[in-house]
C-alpha cells in the first residue's frame, strides 16, 4: 500500500496535526502582526527541514545555511528593487530609474547581472536554481574529493564569511550592510498591507508543506535509506557500488533549495532582505533549530524553529541579557543531553502510546482521523 | 512581556531633587497648564493615550554589537523622558515608555518596531542608531504612520515624513570641518578613510567633492575597511608614503581602537603640527574604548561635545551624571538622542494633540533653546538647524572646542553638487 | 601599482612584508592554540575566540591592578599579566574539558555546536562582568614608539614583541611536543588512540591536559592582542573564522603546517591589502584559501594517521 511505504499512519498524524495548527489554529487565534511573526518564523523552518536532510540524514553539517537563505531572498529582493524603483518614484536622484543605493553609490546605469531581474519568471526560477547551483559546485567540489565532517563545516562556514564580506564590500550592487530595503508592491499589488501579510502567510505554509512531502518522499525512499546507510559506515557503501558523493551533493542541494524559498518568503513577507541573514551567526542559528526539534525529525524542525524564535522573541522582549545565555545553554543542553531534541522526547514518552492508540482506532474506521488530531496536538 | 521601566532603578535621592529642580527650570510653561485636554480630542487616531498617561517606544539594541554605542542614548532618552514627567507631562499626562531591544540586528529592529507601532500603538519612537536600522525601521514607520525621533550623524539622502533627524546630516559634519582646516591649518592633501559601508562612503563622497571642487584641493588616497577590521598597518603605511596634511577618517566602533592604536606605534604623533587628523566618528563615548592617550591631538567636527560651555550643557551634564553615575561620558549622538523627546514634546503641546500627522506639522519650524548644544530649530526637510563645532581630543578624553560656525547650518540632505 | 616608483615600490614590500609579519605573529599565537586542540585532538573549539578574549581581559585587570597598587612596577606588568592569562585561559579550558568536551569526543560535530553555545555564554558573561564597552589596556612607555629602519619603512615596538612572543611560544610549544615525554604521549594518543591506552598512557588526563594547553595559549593570543586591537565581549568572534582556515589550510595535525599557513595567509592579506583595500583582500586570501582546500583537502602539509 502507498501509504505504508510514503508515510506510516503515525506521520500522517503528525503532518495533519501541523496542518490543522498552521491553517486554523493559528490564523484564527492571532492578530495579523503575530500572525506575520510566525510567518517569518516559519521561513526559518524551510531551512531546518533542508538541515534534517543533510545532517540529520545524510550526516553533512552545513554551517553555511544563510548563504542560500540569503541568495534566495536577494533574488525576489532584486525583483521587487527594480519594480519600485520606476523612474517616476525615483526622479529625485541624478540617475533615476536605477535602485536609490546604486545612485548614492554613484552608478550610473543598471549593473548587467541586474538586468534579468526585471523579469518576474526568470527572478522566481533564480530564487531555486542560483542557490542549488551554488550548492552543486560546492558539492561537486568537497564530496567528490571526500571532504567531509568538519571540514566540510569550516569550508560553509568560510564561504558565508566570504559571501558576507563581498556583499557588504560591493555595496553598489549590493545595497551593502543596509541590505535591499523599501520594497514595496509585487506586480503592483501593495505587498504591505494586512491582506498581503494573510495572503503570504498563507503561500509560505503551502509551499513548507510541500517541501515537507518532497523531504518526506526523499526520506522513505531507497535514497533516504541509503543517506542513512552512508552517515553511519561510508565506506560500505561505497564498497557496495553506491556512488557517495553523488547523492550527498543531490541532498546538499535540496537543502539549499528548501533555504532559498524560505528566504524568498522572508523578503515577501517583511519587505526587505539583508546580509545579516548570510553570515556565520544566523547560519549557526539556524542549524540549532534543527537540533531543536530533533535533527531526525522533518516535523520537528518545524517546531523547532517556531520554539526557538517564539522564546527568542518572547526572551528578547522582556530579558534581552538573558536570552544569549538561554540560547548559549540551550545549543549546550541540547547537544549534551538531547541529541534528538523535541521529537526525541516525544518518541521516548509519547511516541508508543499514540503509536497504539492509532492501531486501534484505526482498525474499525479511518474516518474517524479528525478526532485524533485534536487529541495528538496536546 | 514587555519592559516598563523594569531597568531603571529609582535615583538616587540627591540626584532625583537636582533632577526635578533642572526639569522645573527647564521649562516653565508647562506646570501653568491647568486644565488636562479630553482624551478623545488629543487622540483621534487609536494611540496609546490614557486620561493621564501616554505611551512612548525606545528601540534601540540592548545587546549585541551596537548596545555599546546605543547605552547612551537610551540613557538620554529616559533621562529627558523623566524630566518631562517631573514638571508635568505631555499635555498633563504622563509619559511611560516601551523599551524593545533591537539587539543589533536589522530584521528584529523592524520586528520590533512593528510591535511598537502595531501592537503598543505608541505616540512616538525614540531610537534607531545605525543607518542599517533606520532603512529597516523605514517602511514600517512609513506604513503604520509612526514617528520615529532618530539622533545619530548620518549620510543623509533621506527625508521621510515619518522620521525627525535629531543628529546632524552629512554636509552640517563635514563642510565645517573641512573648511576649517583649509583656513587655519592649511591643509592643501587629504586622506580619506573609511569603515565599509554607506555613511563613510557617503560622507567621503561628499567631502571629496569640497575638497576637490570647492576648495581646489587635492585627496590623495581613500581607504574602506570591513567592520570589525583590526590590521591598519597597510593603510598607515600608504598614508606615511603619501605624507597628507590632513588624514580624514570615519572609521566606526571597535576597529577605531585598533586604528588609533596603531597609528601611534607607527610614529605618527597627532599631537604634533606636520598631520592633522579630523574625524566626524568618535565621539567621548568612543573615546572611552580608544584611551586618551592614543586620540589625544586628534580633530572631531561635530556639534556637541560634552565640554560646551554653556548653562544649558551644564544642568544637562550635570543632571545626566546624576542620573546614570558620574563616569558617564556623553557624547554628540547622546545629546541628539536628549533632544528626541524634548522636541516631541513641544510639538505636541503646540500641536495641541498626540496625533502623528498634527505633531509633523507642528514640528516645522519648532525652536528650542533649551537644548544642551544651543538653541536649534527644526528644518522644513524634518532636520535640524545646527551650529558645528571642531573640538580637540585631549589626553583626559574630553574635547576642547577650538571653533564655532558663527551661524547655523542648514540641514541640506540632498545637497546639489555633491551627489 | 604603477603609479609608484621602484624605490617607493621596495618600501612598500617591505613595509607590507613587515605589518604582514605582525598579522602573521597574531595569526600564529591564535592558530598554535587551535592546532593543537583541533588538530592533535579533532575538536572544534568555537568558544577558542573567546578564551583569547579571556586572556585580554586578565591583561586588562592586571594592568589596572598594577597601575593601582605597584605603579613602580608598571613596566614589567605585562610578563605577569601573560603568565596570569595562560593560567586563567588554561584553567577554564580544563574545566570545560572536563565538563563538556569529554562526553563529545565521539562526536565532533556536536562539539562544534556546544562549544559555539559555550561562546555566547561566555561573550554574555564577559558583556555582564566588564561591560559592554571595550576596554583599552594602557601600554607600558617601553612598548609604545617605534623604531625608524629608513626615513618610511618605521618598525613599531608593540610589533616586535609580539613577533618575539610569537616565535617564543611556538618553540616552546614545537620543544613540549617533540622533545618532552608527555609530548610523546599527546603524540601517542594522536596517532593510536586505543594503543596508547593499551600501553599504559591515561589518555582521559592526556586529553585534558591538551585542551588546556591549547586553550592556554588562546590567552596568551588574548594577551598580545591587547597591544594592537581592542578587547571587548564579542572581539573573539571576528577572528575564529580566519584561525580556523589557517589550521586547515596548514593540515590539521602539523605543526609546521600551522606556521607556513599563517605566514602565507597573512603576507598575502597584507601585501594585497596594500592595492585593493581590507574588503577585497580579505575576500580574494580567503577564497584562495577555500579553493585550494577544495583542490587539496588535506591541507598543505599531511600527516598520515590511521583513525
Amino acid at each position: 500500500m502507498f501509504r505504508t511505504t510514503f508515510m506510516t499512519r503515525h506521520d500522517l498524524l503528525g503532518f495533519a496535526v501541523l496542518a490543522v495548527l498552521l491553517l486554523l489554529v493559528l490564523p484564527l487565534s492571532l492578530d495579523v502582526f503575530r500572525l506575520n511573526l510566525v510567518g517569518k518564523y516559519l521561513t526559518y523552518a524551510f531551512v531546518a527541514v533542508g538541515l534534517v536532510l543533510c545532517w540529520g540524514c545524510g550526516g553533512i553539517l552545513s554551517l553555511g545555511q544563510g548563504v542560500f537563505y540569503g541568495l534566495g531572498g536577494y533574488a525576489l529582493a532584486m525583483f521587487l528593487k527594480l519594480e519600485s524603483s520606476d523612474p517616476e518614484s525615483t526622479r529625485i536622484q541624478s540617475t533615476p530609474g536605477i535602485p536609490d543605493f546604486m545612485d548614492w553609490n554613484q552608478l550610473t546605469e543598471l549593473p548587467w547581472f541586474w538586468e534579468p531581474f526585471q523579469s518576474l519568471g526568470f527572478s522566481l526560477l533564480a530564487v531555486l536554481l542560483v542557490p542549488t547551483l551554488f550548492a552543486y559546485l560546492i558539492g561537486v567540489a568537497m564530496f567528490k574529493r571526500r571532504v567531509g565532517g568538519v571540514y566540510f563545516a569550516i569550508i560553509t562556514q568560510a564561504i558565508a564569511a566570504i559571501l558576507t564580506i563581498l556583499i557588504i564590500g560591493q555595496q553598489g550592487y549590493t545595497g551593502g550592510v543596509n541590505g535591499i530595503t523599501d520594497l514595496r508592491t509585487l506586480l503592483g499589488w501593495n505587498i504591505r498591507t494586512d491582506f498581503a501579510s494573510y495572503v503570504f502567510y498563507f503561500v509560505c505554509v503551502g509551499l513548507l508543506f510541500v517541501c515537507l512531502l518532497v523531504a518526506q518522499f526523499i526520506r522513505r525512499s531507497k535514497l533516504g535509506r541509503i543517506l542513512l546507510a552512508m552517515r553511519e559506515q561510508e565506506d560500505r557503501v561505497r564498497f557496495s557500488g553506491y556512488d557517495v558523493a553523488g547523492f550527498k551533493i543531490f541532498v546538499f542541494c535540496v537543502g539549499a533549495a528548501f533555504a532559498a524559498i524560505g528566504g524568498a518568503m522572508f523578503t515577501l513577507q517583511e519587505g526587505f532582505m539583508s546580509p545579516s541573514f548570510v553570515g556565520i551567526v544566523p547560519s549557526i542559528e539556524m542549524v540549532i533549530f534543527c537540533a531543536v526539534g530533533g535533527r531526525l525529525s522533518l516535523l520537528g524542525a518545524v517546531y523547532g524553529a517556531l520554539l526557538v524564535n517564539l522564546a527568542k522573541t518572547v526572551f528578547g522582549e522582556s530579558f534581552p541579557e538573558l536570552w544569549l545565555f538561554a540560547m548559549g545553554l540551550l545549543f549546550i543542553g541540547v547537544v549534551m543531553a538531547f541529541p534528538n531534541g523535541l521529537a526525541g522526547l516525544y518518541q521516548q514518552f509519547l511516541g508508543d502510546r499514540v503509536a497504539r492508540w492509532l492501531d486501534q482506532l484505526g482498525r474499525p474506521s479511518r474516518s474517524q482521523a479528525p478526532v485524533a488530531l485534536e487529541g495528538g496536538a496536546q | 512581556m514587555t519592559s516598563r521601566h523594569s531597568r531603571i532603578s529609582p535615583p538616587p535621592a540627591r540626584g532625583w531633587q537636582r533632577l526635578k529642580a533642572l526639569a522645573a527650570g527647564l521649562m516653565l510653561s508647562a506646570s501653568a497648564q491647568a486644565a488636562v485636554p479630553a482624551t478623545d480630542e488629543v487622540n483621534t487616531t487609536g494611540l496609546a493615550v490614557t486620561d493621564d498617561a501616554v505611551q512612548v517606544g525606545i528601540l534601540h539594541s540592548v545587546t549585541g554589537t551596537m548596545a555599546i554605542s546605543e547605552a547612551g542614548s537610551v540613557q538620554a532618552e529616559i533621562l529627558a523622558i523623566e524630566q518631562i514627567n517631573a514638571m508635568g507631562g505631555v499635555l498633563g499626562r504622563q509619559i511611560e515608555y516601551v523599551q524593545e531591544d533591537g539587539a543589533s540586528d536589522w530584521p528584529t529592529f523592524a520586528e520590533r518596531s512593528r510591535k511598537l507601532l502595531r501592537q503598543d500603538n505608541v505616540a512616538a519612537v525614540f531610537g534607531c542608531w545605525t543607518s542599517a536600522s533606520r532603512k529597516a525601521v523605514l517602511p514600517i514607520f512609513e506604513q503604520y504612520n509612526g514617528m520615529l525621533y532618530y539622533p545619530t550623524f548620518y549620510e543623509g539622502l533621506e527625508q521621510s515624513p515619518n522620521v525627525i533627524y535629531t543628529g546632524q546630516e552629512a554636509t552640517q559634519q563635514i563642510l565645517a570641518g573641512l573648511d576649517w582646516v583649509a583656513r587655519e591649518k592649511g591643509a592643501e592633501t587629504f586622506y580619506l578613510l573609511g569603515s565599509d559601508y554607506i555613511w563613510p562612503r557617503t560622507s567621503n563622497k561628499i567631502a571629496r567633492k569640497h575638497i576637490e571642487d570647492v576648495l581646489g584641493l587635492e585627496v590623495v588616497g581613500e581607504d574602506y575597511f570591513p567592520l570589525g577590521h583590526t590590521q591598519f598597518n597597510s593603510a598607515i603605511n600608504r598614508i606615511r608614503l603619501k605624507k597628507p596634511d590632513v588624514i580624514y577618517a570615519i572609521i566606526v566602533g571597535g576597529s577605531n581602537v585598533a586604528f588609533y592604536r596603531q597609528l601611534e606605534a607607527a610614529g605618527i604623533d597627532l599631537t604634533e603640527d606636520d598631520v592633522t587628523l579630523l574625524t566626524i566618528s568618535v565621539t567621548e563615548d568612543e573615546i572611552l574604548g580608544i584611551g586618551g592617550d592614543n586620540i589625544e591631538g586628534a580633530y572631531a567636527a561635530m556639534k556637541y561635545f560634552q565640554s560646551l560651555d554653556n548653562a544649558n550643557n551644564q544642568a544637562f551634564v550635570d543632571a545626566f551624571k546624576a542620573r546614570w553615575g558620574e563616569d558617564s561620558v556623553i557624547g554628540d549622538v547622546t545629546q541628539a538622542a536628549y533632544l528626541g523627546p524634548w522636541l516631541w514634546k513641544a510639538a505636541v503641546e503646540k500641536a495641541g494633540s498626540f496625533d502623528v500627522d498634527r505633531v509633523r506639522e507642528a514640528s516645522i519650524g519648532l525652536e528650542l533653546d533649551t537644548a544642551p548644544e544651543g538653541y536649534v530649530r527644526v528644518h522644513e526637510n524634518h532636520h535640524l538647524w545646527s551650529r558645528t563645532r571642531i573640538g580637540r581630543a585631549g589626553a583626559d578624553g574630553q574635547y576642547q572646542v577650538v571653533h564655532e560656525t558663527a551661524e547655523l547650518m542648514e540641514p541640506d540632505p540632498f545637497p546639489e553638487g555633491y551627489q | 601599482m604603477f603609479d609608484y616608483s621602484m624605490s617607493e615600490l621596495t618600501a612598500i614590500f617591505a613595509m607590507q612584508g613587515f605589518a604582514g609579519l605582525i598579522l602573521f605573529s597574531v595569526f600564529l599565537l591564535m592558530a598554535l592554540g587551535l592546532a593543537i586542540i583541533f588538530g592533535q585532538m579533532g575538536v572544534i573549539n568555537m568558544a577558542h575566540g573567546e578564551f583569547m578574549i579571556l586572556g585580554a581581559y586578565v591583561t586588562y585587570l592586571t594592568s589596572n591592578l598594577f597601575a593601582e597598587y605597584a605603579p613602580g612596577l608598571f613596566d614589567g606588568y605585562f610578563f605577569v599579566a601573560i603568565v596570569l592569562a595562560f593560567l586563567a585561559s588554561a584553567l577554564l579550558g580544563m574545566l570545560v574539558e572536563w565538563s563538556m568536551i569529554r562526553f563529545l569526543y565521539q562526536r565532533p560535530l556536536d562539539t562544534l555546536l556546544a562549544t559555539w553555545g559555550l561562546s555566547l555564554v561566555l561573550q554574555q558573561a564577559y558583556r555582564s562582568i566588564f561591560g559592554a564597552r571595550e576596554v583599552g589596556v594602557v601600554i607600558p612607555d617601553w612598548l609604545t614608539g617605534s623604531y625608524p629602519v629608513t626615513d618610511i619603512v618605521e618598525l613599531p615596538v608593540s610589533g616586535i614583541f609580539v613577533m618575539v612572543l610569537a616565535v617564543g611560544v611556538t618553540l616552546a610549544v614545537a620543544l613540549l611536543m617533540f622533545r618532552s615525554r608527555w609530548g610523546c604521549q599527546v603524540r601517542a594518543v594522536v596517532q593510536n588512540r586505543p594503543m596508547a591506552g593499551a600501553v599504559g598512557i591515561n589518555t582521559a588526563r592526556v586529553d585534558r591536559l591538551t585542551f588546556a594547553l591549547g586553550c592556554g595559549i588562546a590567552g596568551i593570543a588574548g594577551s598580545a592582542f591587547t597591544m594592537i586591537g581592542s578587547t571587548g565581549p564579542s572581539s573573539g568572534q571576528l577572528y575564529i573564522v580566519d584561525t580556523f582556515l589557517v589550521v586547515v589550510f596548514g593540515g590539521a595535525a602539523s605543526l609546521l603546517g600551522t606556521v607556513a599557513s599563517a605566514f602565507g595567509i597573512s603576507q598575502a592579506q597584507s601585501t594585497l591589502e596594500f592595492f585593493l583595500g581590507g574588503s577585497m583582500a580579505k575576500v580574494l586570501t580567503l577564497m584562495v584559501v577555500v579553493l585550494i582546500l577544495m583542490v587539496r583537502p588535506q591541507g598543505l602539509f599531511a600527516l598520515k594517521v590511521r583513525r
